[in-house]
């Protein structure tokens, strides 16, 4: 059962430097649990103490946002491919980081 | 025909358009799925960022946020920027808008033209540098107004108040509505309003998903979620990258004869795919999305032409919606 996971930039350091690494799983969770197995504190970069998805994380199930999947609990199947990526907001980035900072 | 007293009056009321040719085939006798553009380029300005400005403007009036003269500063990619700088100049504010310096030609000339000054901010220093920058510039001029769009109320109600009424009008049979995510504000405000007129609509947002070095990140918690997003008003969301969006932004122009910007070709993309699946489930689909700009401000790009391995490259590392 071989999923494709993207790695986005930040957390490579936990990959060794690979943009994709491979891993198993029947449900995003299975597969969190294996990959930080495999690459150790991973886990922890994704998800919360209190065991939620981070706020500032996005997981994609072939391109669709896992929370609207189920979440942790969203199912996998053979050749699925994930994508994790920082949250950002859309075309403004940065911007709207920092226009939240002006506000404060 | 109506006619308009100035050119802030004729803000919306865009045209809902069919695709007979994008729209996926179904088999005879099997219930319709189409798909409809609303074409936002029609705004005054060109994009459907004339709502979400003027309607903060006039509430920022209204609220005494804003007075006759004050200067307006907004940190922007370029839409926002480029009709808040029209509703400015007809309204009598002056705006200066940071933006990162990797945003195309076209946006910076209409912003100038429009009377904007613009202070650039490295598009190397990712997000950091724009929080310095911002930053930088509101300590040294704490009477300038920020509209900050992200978390303003009357960006979403801008679209509850007329995108969703608009397409309700003209489409009552809608069953999707797709539209891209940035500040959120078109998805929130069009999906409140037509999820409590209309049964078991689906809202669905497409995020553009970037080349790598616009994510300039150092760490996860450097992330950002708009203040004004509600998760409760999407049903899905899905992340459409950049050779998905350029790919579909030229199927509109070439099968369709829509002239759109790449945000629109990833939501376009978005589209095509609940509207395949209502085929393969066989019910009836009438799916709403938006273009949400002409192509004209990206031609620079060298996007529109040459092959996808080209365009992807050309628009690595761009913010292209």
């Amino acid at each position: 059962m071989a999923i494709e996971v993207r790695v986005p930039t930040i957390l490579r350091s936990y990959t060794g430097g690979s943009k994709v690494v491979e891993g198993s799983g029947d449900t995003l969770s299975a597969l969190i649990d294996d990959l930080d197995s495999k690459h150790s504190g991973f886990k922890g970069r994704l998800i919360t103490p209190e065991g939620g998805l981070h706020r500032f994380v996005n997981i994609y199930i072939n391109d669709e946002d896992v929370r609207f999947l189920g979440a942790l609990d969203a199912k996998l199947s053979d050749g699925d491919s994930v994508t994790i990526l920082p949250a950002v907001a859309g075309g403004a980035l940065g911007f709207a980081a920092a226009a939240a900072l002006l506000r404060k | 025909m109506a006619r308009f007293e100035s050119l802030l009056d004729a803000c919306g009321g865009t045209p809902p358009v069919g695709l007979p040719r994008l729209s996926p085939a179904v088999d005879e006798g099997a219930p319709p799925v189409r798909l409809w553009a609303k074409l936002e380029d029609r705004n005054p300005t060109g994009s459907i960022k004339d709502r979400p400005a003027l309607f903060m403007v006039r509430e920022a009036e209204e609220s005494g946020h804003l007075r006759p003269g004050d200067t307006i500063l907004e940190p922007t990619s370029g839409n926002t920027g480029i009709a808040l700088a029209m509703v400015a100049k007809l309204r009598g504010y002056r705006l200066v808008c940071v933006m990162p310096e990797n945003v195309s030609a076209e946006r910076v000339q209409l912003l100038r033209m429009y009377g904007a000054e613009i202070i650039f901010s490295p598009a190397a220093g990712g997000s950091n540098q724009a929080v310095a920058t911002a930053k930088q510039i509101a300590a040294e001029h704490p009477d300038w107004k920020m509209l900050f769009q992200y978390g303003n109320p009357a960006n979403a109600r801008a679209h509850y108040e007329t995108t969703g009424p608009e397409l309700l009008h003209d489409l009552p049979t809608i069953t999707h509505f797709v539209a891209g995510l940035g500040t959120t504000g078109t998805l929130m405000g069009t999906g409140r309003f037509l999820k409590e007129k209309v049964d078991g609509i689906q809202i669905i947002a497409a995020e553009p998903r970037y080349g790598e070095l616009v994510y300039g990140l150092r760490n996860i918690d450097e992330g950002y979620v708009p203040e004004l997003y509600d998760p409760t008003v999407l049903d899905r969301r899905f992340s459409v990258g950049t050779r998905d969006a350029v790919l579909r932004t030229r199927q509109l122009v070439e099968v369709e004869g829509i002239f759109a910007g790449f945000s629109s070709g990833a939501i376009l993309h978005a589209a095509l795919a609940v509207a395949l699946e209502a085929v393969r489930e066989g019910r009836r689909a009438d799916v709403a999305f938006v273009v949400a700009d002409g192509g004209w401000k990206y031609l620079s790009t060298g996007a529109y032409g040459g092959t996808l391995n080209d365009a992807e490259e050309a628009l690595d590392g761009q913010l292209w919606a």
